[in-house]
Protein backbone atom coordinates (compact mmCIF):
# COMPACT_ATOMS: atom_id res chain seq x y z
CA UNK A 1 0.00 0.00 0.00
CA UNK A 2 1.31 2.87 -0.61
CA UNK A 3 0.34 6.43 -0.27
CA UNK A 4 0.57 10.01 0.50
CA UNK A 5 3.06 10.26 4.08
CA UNK A 6 4.12 12.53 6.36
CA UNK A 7 8.00 11.61 5.52
CA UNK A 8 9.27 9.00 3.25
CA UNK A 9 9.79 5.60 3.83
CA UNK A 10 13.59 5.64 2.98
CA UNK A 11 14.35 8.90 4.84
CA UNK A 12 12.95 7.48 7.93
CA UNK A 13 15.13 4.04 7.55
CA UNK A 14 18.30 6.11 6.79
CA UNK A 15 18.03 8.97 9.96
CA UNK A 16 17.25 6.16 12.32
CA UNK A 17 19.86 3.75 11.48
CA UNK A 18 22.57 6.94 11.52
CA UNK A 19 20.70 7.80 14.81
CA UNK A 20 21.04 4.02 15.99
CA UNK A 21 24.37 3.69 15.19
CA UNK A 22 25.52 6.74 17.37
CA UNK A 23 23.32 6.01 19.98
CA UNK A 24 24.58 2.52 20.36
CA UNK A 25 28.45 4.17 20.33
CA UNK A 26 26.88 6.25 23.05
CA UNK A 27 25.54 3.41 24.92
CA UNK A 28 28.92 1.71 24.56
CA UNK A 29 30.92 5.03 25.72
CA UNK A 30 28.91 5.29 29.01
CA UNK A 31 29.48 4.07 32.61
CA UNK A 32 31.99 3.59 34.92
CA UNK A 33 34.47 3.92 33.34
CA UNK A 34 33.61 6.90 30.42
CA UNK A 35 35.31 5.99 27.22
CA UNK A 36 35.12 8.63 24.23
CA UNK A 37 33.04 8.56 21.44
CA UNK A 38 36.31 7.61 19.10
CA UNK A 39 38.09 4.90 21.10
CA UNK A 40 35.06 3.14 20.77
CA UNK A 41 34.57 3.46 16.93
CA UNK A 42 37.94 2.59 17.00
CA UNK A 43 37.69 -0.62 18.89
CA UNK A 44 34.84 -1.55 16.60
CA UNK A 45 36.49 -0.66 13.43
CA UNK A 46 39.38 -2.84 14.45
CA UNK A 47 37.62 -5.52 15.65
CA UNK A 48 36.33 -5.54 12.01
CA UNK A 49 39.79 -5.79 10.52
CA UNK A 50 38.91 -1.91 9.07
CA UNK A 51 41.66 -0.28 11.37
CA UNK A 52 44.56 -1.08 13.44
CA UNK A 53 44.56 1.80 15.86
CA UNK A 54 46.03 1.38 19.82
CA UNK A 55 43.27 1.12 22.24
CA UNK A 56 44.52 0.43 26.02
CA UNK A 57 43.75 -3.68 26.51
CA UNK A 58 41.32 -2.74 29.35
CA UNK A 59 39.30 -0.07 27.35
CA UNK A 60 39.21 -2.23 24.33
CA UNK A 61 38.05 -5.41 26.67
CA UNK A 62 35.22 -3.40 28.80
CA UNK A 63 33.79 -2.04 25.10
CA UNK A 64 33.98 -5.65 23.09
CA UNK A 65 33.48 -8.01 25.67
CA UNK A 66 30.94 -5.77 28.16
CA UNK A 67 28.87 -3.33 26.37
CA UNK A 68 28.22 -3.54 22.76
CA UNK A 69 26.82 -6.69 23.42
CA UNK A 70 25.01 -5.37 25.76
CA UNK A 71 23.73 -2.26 23.37
CA UNK A 72 23.50 -4.46 20.60
CA UNK A 73 20.86 -6.93 23.01
CA UNK A 74 19.26 -3.72 23.88
CA UNK A 75 19.32 -2.15 20.27
CA UNK A 76 17.37 -6.05 19.05
CA UNK A 77 14.93 -6.04 22.30
CA UNK A 78 13.82 -2.75 20.95
CA UNK A 79 13.01 -4.04 18.12
CA UNK A 80 11.31 -7.09 18.97
CA UNK A 81 9.16 -5.49 20.99
CA UNK A 82 8.17 -2.82 18.26
CA UNK A 83 7.60 -5.76 15.43
CA UNK A 84 5.58 -7.48 17.92
CA UNK A 85 3.79 -4.57 19.04
CA UNK A 86 2.81 -3.78 15.35
CA UNK A 87 1.94 -7.40 14.71
CA UNK A 88 -0.64 -7.45 17.52
CA UNK A 89 -1.96 -4.26 17.03
CA UNK A 90 -3.04 -5.22 13.49
CA UNK A 91 -4.14 -8.93 14.52
CA UNK A 92 -6.55 -8.22 17.42
CA UNK A 93 -7.67 -4.89 15.85
CA UNK A 94 -6.99 -3.12 19.09
CA UNK A 95 -4.61 0.15 19.11
CA UNK A 96 -4.07 -0.70 22.84
CA UNK A 97 -2.48 -4.45 22.30
CA UNK A 98 1.14 -4.78 23.17
CA UNK A 99 3.55 -8.05 23.68
CA UNK A 100 1.96 -8.35 26.71
CA UNK A 101 -1.52 -8.71 26.24
CA UNK A 102 -0.86 -12.18 25.32
CA UNK A 103 0.11 -12.71 29.15
CA UNK A 104 3.60 -13.88 28.34
CA UNK A 105 5.89 -11.84 29.98
CA UNK A 106 3.21 -12.67 33.51
CA UNK A 107 4.01 -16.43 32.72
CA UNK A 108 7.77 -15.52 31.91
CA UNK A 109 7.42 -13.78 35.23
CA UNK A 110 6.55 -17.25 37.08
CA UNK A 111 8.94 -19.12 35.45
CA UNK A 112 11.62 -17.19 36.74
CA UNK A 113 10.66 -16.67 39.99
CA UNK A 114 9.94 -20.37 40.36
CA UNK A 115 13.86 -21.45 39.35
CA UNK A 116 15.18 -18.52 41.77
CA UNK A 117 13.24 -19.08 44.59
CA UNK A 118 11.65 -22.33 44.76
CA UNK A 119 15.10 -23.87 42.81
CA UNK A 120 12.84 -26.18 40.60
CA UNK A 121 15.47 -27.68 38.08
CA UNK A 122 17.91 -26.47 40.40
CA UNK A 123 21.65 -25.75 38.57
CA UNK A 124 20.33 -27.73 35.15
CA UNK A 125 17.85 -24.90 34.31
CA UNK A 126 18.75 -21.49 34.24
CA UNK A 127 16.95 -18.59 35.09
CA UNK A 128 16.46 -17.51 31.65
CA UNK A 129 15.09 -21.02 30.73
CA UNK A 130 13.06 -21.12 33.56
CA UNK A 131 11.32 -17.64 32.45
CA UNK A 132 10.96 -18.92 28.62
CA UNK A 133 9.42 -22.13 29.70
CA UNK A 134 6.93 -20.09 31.67
CA UNK A 135 6.15 -17.39 28.77
CA UNK A 136 5.57 -20.47 26.42
CA UNK A 137 3.62 -21.96 28.88
CA UNK A 138 1.68 -18.79 29.34
CA UNK A 139 1.11 -18.58 25.58
CA UNK A 140 -0.38 -22.27 25.13
CA UNK A 141 -2.78 -20.86 27.86
CA UNK A 142 -3.89 -18.23 25.89
CA UNK A 143 -4.20 -19.96 22.72
CA UNK A 144 -6.36 -23.00 23.61
CA UNK A 145 -8.58 -20.22 26.12
CA UNK A 146 -9.06 -18.44 22.97
CA UNK A 147 -9.60 -21.76 20.79
CA UNK A 148 -6.48 -20.85 18.78
CA UNK A 149 -7.40 -17.27 17.83
CA UNK A 150 -10.37 -18.72 16.56
CA UNK A 151 -12.76 -17.06 18.88
CA UNK A 152 -12.12 -13.44 18.01
CA UNK A 153 -9.72 -10.64 18.61
CA UNK A 154 -11.82 -9.79 22.19
CA UNK A 155 -11.69 -13.11 23.16
CA UNK A 156 -7.88 -13.11 22.73
CA UNK A 157 -7.44 -10.16 24.73
CA UNK A 158 -9.57 -11.58 27.30
CA UNK A 159 -7.98 -14.56 27.56
CA UNK A 160 -4.40 -13.11 28.12
CA UNK A 161 -5.57 -10.84 30.52
CA UNK A 162 -6.76 -13.83 32.67
CA UNK A 163 -3.55 -15.51 32.05
CA UNK A 164 -2.20 -12.12 33.22
CA UNK A 165 -4.13 -12.05 36.31
CA UNK A 166 -3.12 -16.31 36.61
CA UNK A 167 0.41 -15.68 36.22
CA UNK A 168 0.98 -12.54 38.12
CA UNK A 169 -1.32 -14.12 41.46
CA UNK A 170 1.45 -17.62 40.87
CA UNK A 171 4.68 -15.00 40.97
CA UNK A 172 3.10 -13.35 43.93
CA UNK A 173 2.30 -16.26 45.85
CA UNK A 174 5.40 -18.11 45.41
CA UNK A 175 7.53 -14.64 46.44
CA UNK A 176 4.99 -14.36 49.71
CA UNK A 177 5.39 -17.76 50.91
CA UNK A 178 8.90 -18.74 50.14
CA UNK A 179 10.92 -15.91 49.50
CA UNK A 180 13.17 -13.56 51.70
CA UNK A 181 13.68 -9.94 51.48
CA UNK A 182 16.64 -10.27 49.54
CA UNK A 183 15.38 -12.91 46.65
CA UNK A 184 12.52 -10.30 46.65
CA UNK A 185 14.47 -7.32 45.41
CA UNK A 186 16.19 -9.34 43.09
CA UNK A 187 12.92 -10.55 41.54
CA UNK A 188 11.76 -7.06 41.59
CA UNK A 189 14.59 -5.59 39.69
CA UNK A 190 14.47 -8.64 37.17
CA UNK A 191 10.73 -7.79 36.51
CA UNK A 192 11.30 -4.01 35.94
CA UNK A 193 13.65 -4.94 33.15
CA UNK A 194 17.41 -5.13 33.12
CA UNK A 195 20.19 -5.19 30.62
CA UNK A 196 22.90 -5.83 33.28
CA UNK A 197 24.92 -9.00 32.68
CA UNK A 198 23.60 -10.11 28.74
CA UNK A 199 26.78 -11.13 26.91
CA UNK A 200 27.38 -12.48 23.31
CA UNK A 201 25.23 -15.72 23.60
CA UNK A 202 21.90 -13.80 24.37
CA UNK A 203 23.33 -11.57 20.96
CA UNK A 204 23.65 -14.53 19.23
CA UNK A 205 20.48 -16.05 20.35
CA UNK A 206 18.19 -13.21 19.87
CA UNK A 207 19.56 -11.99 16.45
CA UNK A 208 18.75 -15.26 15.32
CA UNK A 209 14.81 -15.19 16.44
CA UNK A 210 14.59 -11.58 15.83
CA UNK A 211 15.62 -12.11 12.21
CA UNK A 212 13.32 -15.52 11.57
CA UNK A 213 10.30 -13.62 13.52
CA UNK A 214 10.80 -10.05 11.17
CA UNK A 215 10.98 -12.48 7.99
CA UNK A 216 7.98 -14.50 8.68
CA UNK A 217 6.07 -11.76 9.74
CA UNK A 218 7.64 -9.46 6.41
CA UNK A 219 5.77 -12.58 4.54
CA UNK A 220 2.52 -12.13 5.87
CA UNK A 221 2.61 -8.63 5.22
CA UNK A 222 -0.11 -8.17 2.64
CA UNK A 223 -1.72 -10.56 5.04
CA UNK A 224 -1.77 -7.90 7.71
CA UNK A 225 -2.64 -5.38 5.81
CA UNK A 226 -5.52 -7.23 4.82
CA UNK A 227 -6.96 -7.54 8.65
CA UNK A 228 -7.40 -3.72 8.32
CA UNK A 229 -11.40 -4.23 8.23
CA UNK A 230 -11.77 -7.18 10.55
CA UNK A 231 -11.76 -11.25 10.56
CA UNK A 232 -14.65 -11.84 7.70
CA UNK A 233 -13.42 -9.05 5.25
CA UNK A 234 -9.56 -10.55 5.07
CA UNK A 235 -11.33 -13.99 4.80
CA UNK A 236 -12.86 -12.85 1.49
CA UNK A 237 -10.16 -11.68 0.47
CA UNK A 238 -8.58 -14.85 0.35
CA UNK A 239 -6.96 -14.77 3.63
CA UNK A 240 -6.47 -18.02 6.23
CA UNK A 241 -7.41 -16.54 9.09
CA UNK A 242 -6.83 -19.09 11.19
CA UNK A 243 -3.44 -20.04 10.18
CA UNK A 244 -2.10 -16.66 9.72
CA UNK A 245 -3.28 -15.61 13.34
CA UNK A 246 -2.03 -18.97 14.93
CA UNK A 247 1.60 -18.32 13.10
CA UNK A 248 1.98 -14.29 13.76
CA UNK A 249 0.78 -15.52 17.68
CA UNK A 250 3.57 -18.33 18.18
CA UNK A 251 6.17 -15.77 16.00
CA UNK A 252 5.34 -12.86 19.01
CA UNK A 253 5.12 -15.29 21.49
CA UNK A 254 8.43 -16.75 20.95
CA UNK A 255 10.40 -13.29 20.56
CA UNK A 256 8.80 -12.04 23.74
CA UNK A 257 9.28 -14.62 25.34
CA UNK A 258 13.31 -14.82 24.55
CA UNK A 259 13.29 -11.14 25.52
CA UNK A 260 11.11 -11.13 29.08
CA UNK A 261 13.46 -14.19 29.67
CA UNK A 262 17.21 -12.21 28.82
CA UNK A 263 16.48 -8.68 30.24
CA UNK A 264 12.31 -8.99 32.08
CA UNK A 265 9.47 -7.34 31.24
CA UNK A 266 10.09 -3.85 29.88
CA UNK A 267 6.54 -2.37 29.03
CA UNK A 268 5.24 0.22 26.29
CA UNK A 269 7.88 0.12 23.80
CA UNK A 270 5.69 -2.40 22.07
CA UNK A 271 2.87 -0.01 22.14
CA UNK A 272 4.02 3.41 21.39
CA UNK A 273 6.63 2.44 18.76
CA UNK A 274 4.05 1.17 16.05
CA UNK A 275 1.81 4.20 16.29
CA UNK A 276 4.66 6.67 16.07
CA UNK A 277 5.80 4.92 12.87
CA UNK A 278 2.52 4.66 11.32
CA UNK A 279 1.90 8.22 11.73
CA UNK A 280 5.23 8.96 9.85
CA UNK A 281 4.68 6.26 7.27
CA UNK A 282 1.60 4.87 7.02
CA UNK A 283 0.02 1.35 7.85
CA UNK A 284 1.13 -0.54 5.19
CA UNK A 285 2.89 -3.54 6.70
CA UNK A 286 5.88 -4.19 4.34
CA UNK A 287 7.36 -0.85 5.02
CA UNK A 288 5.90 -0.92 8.98
CA UNK A 289 7.45 -3.51 10.14
CA UNK A 290 11.22 -3.01 9.07
CA UNK A 291 10.73 0.79 10.10
CA UNK A 292 9.29 -0.23 13.67
CA UNK A 293 12.10 -2.76 13.97
CA UNK A 294 14.85 0.09 13.61
CA UNK A 295 12.77 2.52 15.37
CA UNK A 296 12.62 0.45 18.35
CA UNK A 297 16.37 -0.47 18.83
CA UNK A 298 16.81 3.83 18.51
CA UNK A 299 13.84 3.80 21.20
CA UNK A 300 15.22 1.38 23.35
CA UNK A 301 19.16 2.24 23.26
CA UNK A 302 18.00 6.20 24.09
CA UNK A 303 15.49 4.91 27.08
CA UNK A 304 18.85 2.60 28.25
CA UNK A 305 21.68 5.44 27.81
CA UNK A 306 18.49 7.83 30.22
CA UNK A 307 18.28 4.81 32.76
CA UNK A 308 21.84 5.06 33.14
CA UNK A 309 22.71 8.77 33.06
CA UNK A 310 19.87 10.03 35.16
CA UNK A 311 20.92 8.67 38.70
CA UNK A 312 25.05 8.63 39.25
CA UNK A 313 26.48 5.36 40.48
CA UNK A 314 23.00 3.58 39.82
CA UNK A 315 21.61 2.43 36.73
CA UNK A 316 17.60 2.71 37.08
CA UNK A 317 15.49 -0.29 35.93
CA UNK A 318 15.07 0.01 32.15
CA UNK A 319 11.40 -0.29 32.41
CA UNK A 320 10.29 2.53 34.69
CA UNK A 321 12.28 5.00 31.79
CA UNK A 322 10.35 2.77 29.06
CA UNK A 323 6.72 3.56 31.40
CA UNK A 324 7.76 7.31 32.22
CA UNK A 325 8.17 8.08 28.16
CA UNK A 326 5.03 5.25 27.56
CA UNK A 327 2.68 6.27 29.77
CA UNK A 328 2.11 9.86 28.30
CA UNK A 329 1.58 8.30 25.07
CA UNK A 330 -0.86 5.54 26.54
CA UNK A 331 -3.01 8.33 27.24
CA UNK A 332 -2.74 10.04 23.93
CA UNK A 333 -3.77 7.67 22.49
CA UNK A 334 -6.79 6.58 24.69
CA UNK A 335 -7.98 10.23 24.58
CA UNK A 336 -7.81 10.50 20.65
CA UNK A 337 -9.63 7.06 20.94
CA UNK A 338 -12.70 8.42 22.73
CA UNK A 339 -12.95 11.26 20.30
CA UNK A 340 -13.28 8.93 17.36
CA UNK A 341 -15.91 7.24 18.94
CA UNK B 1 -24.53 -22.88 -13.34
CA UNK B 2 -22.68 -20.16 -11.26
CA UNK B 3 -22.81 -20.83 -7.19
CA UNK B 4 -25.21 -23.09 -5.79
CA UNK B 5 -26.18 -24.07 -2.43
CA UNK B 6 -27.77 -27.91 -1.77
CA UNK B 7 -29.58 -28.03 2.26
CA UNK B 8 -27.02 -25.89 3.83
CA UNK B 9 -27.59 -25.74 7.50
CA UNK B 10 -25.86 -23.76 10.03
CA UNK B 11 -26.38 -23.26 13.49
CA UNK B 12 -24.64 -21.07 16.66
CA UNK B 13 -25.11 -23.10 19.84
CA UNK B 14 -28.77 -25.22 19.46
CA UNK B 15 -30.32 -22.65 17.58
CA UNK B 16 -30.38 -23.02 14.02
CA UNK B 17 -29.49 -20.12 12.05
CA UNK B 18 -29.40 -21.18 8.26
CA UNK B 19 -32.22 -24.03 8.23
CA UNK B 20 -32.13 -26.40 5.11
CA UNK B 21 -31.59 -23.73 2.15
CA UNK B 22 -31.04 -24.43 -1.04
CA UNK B 23 -30.74 -21.95 -3.95
CA UNK B 24 -29.06 -21.62 -7.40
CA UNK B 25 -28.43 -18.53 -9.60
CA UNK B 26 -28.11 -18.33 -13.49
CA UNK B 27 -24.80 -16.64 -14.16
CA UNK B 28 -25.40 -12.98 -14.08
CA UNK B 29 -28.87 -12.48 -12.83
CA UNK B 30 -28.85 -10.18 -9.26
CA UNK B 31 -30.70 -12.44 -6.85
CA UNK B 32 -32.72 -10.93 -4.08
CA UNK B 33 -32.17 -12.73 -0.63
CA UNK B 34 -35.40 -11.00 1.43
CA UNK B 35 -36.84 -11.78 5.06
CA UNK B 36 -37.49 -9.99 8.64
CA UNK B 37 -34.51 -9.44 10.54
CA UNK B 38 -32.58 -12.01 12.30
CA UNK B 39 -34.09 -14.68 9.17
CA UNK B 40 -30.44 -15.67 8.31
CA UNK B 41 -29.81 -13.45 5.29
CA UNK B 42 -26.07 -12.18 6.25
CA UNK B 43 -25.51 -15.96 8.06
CA UNK B 44 -26.24 -17.56 4.59
CA UNK B 45 -24.25 -14.75 2.62
CA UNK B 46 -20.86 -15.99 5.35
CA UNK B 47 -22.07 -19.66 4.07
CA UNK B 48 -21.90 -18.95 0.74
CA UNK B 49 -18.55 -17.03 0.60
CA UNK B 50 -16.89 -19.71 2.45
CA UNK B 51 -16.20 -17.35 5.52
CA UNK B 52 -18.39 -20.10 7.83
CA UNK B 53 -18.76 -23.89 6.90
CA UNK B 54 -22.03 -25.03 6.79
CA UNK B 55 -22.82 -27.72 9.73
CA UNK B 56 -24.32 -30.01 6.67
CA UNK B 57 -25.23 -29.58 3.39
CA UNK B 58 -22.63 -28.33 0.29
CA UNK B 59 -22.17 -25.38 -1.85
CA UNK B 60 -20.47 -25.83 -5.21
CA UNK B 61 -19.50 -23.32 -7.88
CA UNK B 62 -18.94 -24.42 -10.99
CA UNK B 63 -20.18 -27.78 -9.83
CA UNK B 64 -16.75 -28.01 -7.74
CA UNK B 65 -17.33 -27.75 -3.62
CA UNK B 66 -16.06 -24.66 -2.31
CA UNK B 67 -15.20 -26.57 1.01
CA UNK B 68 -11.80 -28.21 -1.44
CA UNK B 69 -11.33 -24.53 -3.05
CA UNK B 70 -8.27 -22.62 -0.85
CA UNK B 71 -9.53 -19.29 0.53
CA UNK B 72 -7.15 -17.47 -1.94
CA UNK B 73 -8.70 -19.29 -4.99
CA UNK B 74 -12.15 -18.80 -4.15
CA UNK B 75 -11.36 -14.76 -3.41
CA UNK B 76 -10.55 -14.59 -6.78
CA UNK B 77 -13.81 -15.79 -8.14
CA UNK B 78 -16.24 -14.52 -5.61
CA UNK B 79 -16.35 -11.41 -3.29
CA UNK B 80 -18.28 -9.92 -0.40
CA UNK B 81 -19.53 -6.99 0.70
CA UNK B 82 -20.02 -6.98 4.31
CA UNK B 83 -22.50 -4.98 6.38
CA UNK B 84 -19.84 -3.19 8.91
CA UNK B 85 -16.65 -3.01 7.67
CA UNK B 86 -15.04 -0.35 9.70
CA UNK B 87 -11.33 0.36 10.60
CA UNK B 88 -9.88 3.02 13.13
CA UNK B 89 -7.02 2.97 11.16
CA UNK B 90 -6.14 6.18 9.18
CA UNK B 91 -5.80 5.27 5.17
CA UNK B 92 -6.33 6.94 1.96
CA UNK B 93 -9.34 5.62 -0.42
CA UNK B 94 -6.86 3.88 -2.63
CA UNK B 95 -5.22 2.14 -0.26
CA UNK B 96 -8.74 0.66 0.59
CA UNK B 97 -9.49 -0.82 -2.71
CA UNK B 98 -5.86 -2.03 -3.63
CA UNK B 99 -6.60 -4.35 -0.68
CA UNK B 100 -8.86 -6.46 -3.13
CA UNK B 101 -6.03 -7.17 -5.04
CA UNK B 102 -4.62 -9.58 -1.91
CA UNK B 103 -5.97 -12.38 -3.31
CA UNK B 104 -4.15 -12.22 -6.77
CA UNK B 105 -0.80 -11.35 -5.38
CA UNK B 106 2.08 -13.51 -4.14
CA UNK B 107 3.69 -12.19 -0.79
CA UNK B 108 6.67 -9.69 -1.59
CA UNK B 109 4.89 -9.11 -4.93
CA UNK B 110 5.40 -5.81 -5.96
CA UNK B 111 2.52 -4.03 -7.33
CA UNK B 112 1.73 -4.69 -11.31
CA UNK B 113 -0.01 -3.10 -14.05
CA UNK B 114 -2.69 -5.37 -13.77
CA UNK B 115 -2.89 -4.50 -9.70
CA UNK B 116 -3.36 -0.68 -10.91
CA UNK B 117 -5.56 -0.93 -13.74
CA UNK B 118 -8.22 -3.26 -11.67
CA UNK B 119 -8.05 -0.53 -8.66
CA UNK B 120 -8.47 2.04 -11.79
CA UNK B 121 -11.34 0.49 -13.01
CA UNK B 122 -13.12 -0.47 -10.15
CA UNK B 123 -12.85 2.87 -8.73
CA UNK B 124 -14.51 4.55 -12.04
CA UNK B 125 -17.24 1.79 -11.67
CA UNK B 126 -18.30 3.11 -8.47
CA UNK B 127 -17.71 6.83 -9.50
CA UNK B 128 -15.21 7.16 -7.06
CA UNK B 129 -12.83 8.28 -8.65
CA UNK B 130 -11.93 11.77 -7.40
CA UNK B 131 -11.94 10.48 -4.22
CA UNK B 132 -8.91 8.38 -4.03
CA UNK B 133 -6.44 10.29 -2.14
CA UNK B 134 -9.18 11.05 0.09
CA UNK B 135 -8.83 10.10 3.85
CA UNK B 136 -11.14 6.96 4.43
CA UNK B 137 -12.04 8.17 7.69
CA UNK B 138 -13.24 11.69 6.22
CA UNK B 139 -16.28 9.78 3.78
CA UNK B 140 -20.11 9.32 4.16
CA UNK B 141 -21.57 6.33 5.00
CA UNK B 142 -22.26 5.81 0.88
CA UNK B 143 -19.34 7.07 0.33
CA UNK B 144 -17.62 4.56 2.77
CA UNK B 145 -19.97 1.39 1.04
CA UNK B 146 -19.37 2.48 -2.48
CA UNK B 147 -15.05 1.79 -1.69
CA UNK B 148 -16.43 -1.17 -0.17
CA UNK B 149 -17.79 -2.60 -3.16
CA UNK B 150 -14.58 -0.71 -5.34
CA UNK B 151 -12.69 -2.90 -3.35
CA UNK B 152 -14.26 -6.12 -3.35
CA UNK B 153 -15.00 -4.99 -7.37
CA UNK B 154 -10.82 -4.68 -7.37
CA UNK B 155 -10.61 -8.48 -6.59
CA UNK B 156 -12.19 -9.10 -10.49
CA UNK B 157 -14.87 -11.76 -8.72
CA UNK B 158 -17.58 -13.01 -10.88
CA UNK B 159 -19.76 -13.62 -8.36
CA UNK B 160 -20.51 -10.91 -5.46
CA UNK B 161 -21.97 -11.26 -2.98
CA UNK B 162 -23.29 -8.00 -0.77
CA UNK B 163 -24.89 -7.80 2.22
CA UNK B 164 -28.07 -4.98 2.90
CA UNK B 165 -25.79 -2.45 0.77
CA UNK B 166 -27.94 0.52 1.15
CA UNK B 167 -28.24 0.62 4.59
CA UNK B 168 -28.21 4.07 5.68
CA UNK B 169 -28.11 5.31 2.70
CA UNK B 170 -30.31 8.31 1.62
CA UNK B 171 -32.34 6.94 -1.85
CA UNK B 172 -30.31 8.55 -4.36
CA UNK B 173 -27.37 6.66 -2.85
CA UNK B 174 -29.64 3.88 -3.07
CA UNK B 175 -31.16 3.86 -6.20
CA UNK B 176 -27.65 4.68 -7.55
CA UNK B 177 -26.04 1.86 -5.91
CA UNK B 178 -28.62 -0.53 -7.21
CA UNK B 179 -28.66 0.76 -11.07
CA UNK B 180 -24.19 -0.05 -10.26
CA UNK B 181 -25.14 -3.43 -9.14
CA UNK B 182 -27.45 -4.39 -12.03
CA UNK B 183 -25.41 -2.92 -14.53
CA UNK B 184 -22.39 -4.81 -13.53
CA UNK B 185 -23.87 -7.66 -15.10
CA UNK B 186 -21.76 -10.21 -12.46
CA UNK B 187 -23.47 -13.16 -10.62
CA UNK B 188 -25.01 -11.17 -7.56
CA UNK B 189 -26.52 -12.13 -4.39
CA UNK B 190 -27.64 -9.01 -2.51
CA UNK B 191 -29.60 -8.96 1.00
CA UNK B 192 -32.33 -6.25 0.82
CA UNK B 193 -35.20 -4.89 3.39
CA UNK B 194 -36.67 -2.60 0.76
CA UNK B 195 -39.00 -4.52 -1.29
CA UNK B 196 -39.95 -2.02 -3.70
CA UNK B 197 -36.27 -2.03 -4.45
CA UNK B 198 -36.25 -6.17 -4.46
CA UNK B 199 -38.79 -5.91 -7.23
CA UNK B 200 -36.90 -3.01 -9.24
CA UNK B 201 -33.22 -4.00 -9.45
CA UNK B 202 -33.60 -8.11 -8.92
CA UNK B 203 -34.00 -11.13 -11.26
CA UNK B 204 -34.90 -13.15 -9.41
CA UNK B 205 -35.77 -13.27 -5.13
CA UNK B 206 -35.31 -15.55 -2.41
CA UNK B 207 -37.43 -15.09 0.93
CA UNK B 208 -36.24 -16.66 4.32
CA UNK B 209 -38.27 -16.26 7.61
CA UNK B 210 -36.20 -18.02 10.13
CA UNK B 211 -33.68 -19.55 8.41
CA UNK B 212 -36.34 -20.89 6.31
CA UNK B 213 -36.81 -20.49 2.28
CA UNK B 214 -40.81 -19.74 2.07
CA UNK B 215 -40.71 -18.41 -1.64
CA UNK B 216 -38.43 -18.40 -4.61
CA UNK B 217 -38.36 -17.15 -8.03
CA UNK B 218 -38.81 -13.57 -9.94
CA UNK B 219 -40.48 -10.48 -7.85
CA UNK B 220 -43.66 -11.07 -9.68
CA UNK B 221 -44.20 -14.33 -8.53
CA UNK B 222 -42.77 -13.99 -4.81
CA UNK B 223 -44.11 -11.04 -3.60
CA UNK B 224 -47.79 -11.41 -3.29
CA UNK B 225 -49.95 -10.02 -0.48
CA UNK B 226 -50.07 -13.31 0.99
CA UNK B 227 -46.80 -13.73 1.22
CA UNK B 228 -45.90 -10.64 2.44
CA UNK B 229 -49.07 -10.96 5.16
CA UNK B 230 -47.20 -14.23 6.26
CA UNK B 231 -43.21 -13.34 6.04
CA UNK B 232 -43.78 -9.82 7.13
CA UNK B 233 -46.82 -9.41 8.87
CA UNK B 234 -47.78 -6.03 6.54
CA UNK B 235 -50.77 -5.80 4.23
CA UNK B 236 -50.76 -4.52 0.73
CA UNK B 237 -52.04 -3.41 -2.26
CA UNK B 238 -50.09 -3.81 -5.59
CA UNK B 239 -50.63 -0.43 -7.58
CA UNK B 240 -49.30 -1.89 -11.80
CA UNK B 241 -46.76 0.49 -13.04
CA UNK B 242 -45.15 0.69 -16.30
CA UNK B 243 -41.91 -1.44 -15.08
CA UNK B 244 -44.24 -3.68 -13.50
CA UNK B 245 -46.06 -2.73 -10.12
CA UNK B 246 -45.32 -1.01 -6.97
CA UNK B 247 -45.97 -2.49 -3.44
CA UNK B 248 -48.12 0.20 -1.32
CA UNK B 249 -48.05 -0.64 2.33
CA UNK B 250 -51.62 -0.04 4.35
CA UNK B 251 -51.67 1.63 7.91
Amino acid sequence: MISKKTIGFELLLVISFVILAFAIAMAVGIGEMRIPLRTVALSITNHMGLSNAEIGRIQDSVIWNLRLSRALVTALCGAGLAICGAVLQTLLRNSLAEPYVLGVSAGASTGAVAVIILGIGAGAVSLSMGAFAGAMTAFVFVAVLSNSGRGGPDRTILAGVAAAQLFNALTAYIVTTSGNAQQARDIMFWLLGSFGGVRWPEFQLLIVIIIIGLSICIWHSQALDAFTFGDDAAASMGIAVERVRIILFAVTALITATIVSMVGSIGFVGLVVPHAVRFLIGPGHIRLLPACALVGAVFMVLADIVSRSVMAQQTLPIGIVTALVGVPCFSLILYRARQAV
Amino acid sequence: MSIQAENLIWRVGRKTIVDNVSLSIKPGTVLGLLGPNGSGKSSLLRLLAGLRRPATGRITLEGRDIASISRRDLAQRVALVQQHAATEINMAVEDVVRLGRTPHRSPLAGWTQLDSHAVDTALQQVGMTDFRHVSWQSLSGGERQRVHIARALAQQPRELFLDEPTNHLDIQHQLGLLRLIARLGLTSIVALHDLNHAAMFCDYLLVLNHGKVVATGTPAEVLTPELLKQVFQVECDFAPHEDGFHILFKK
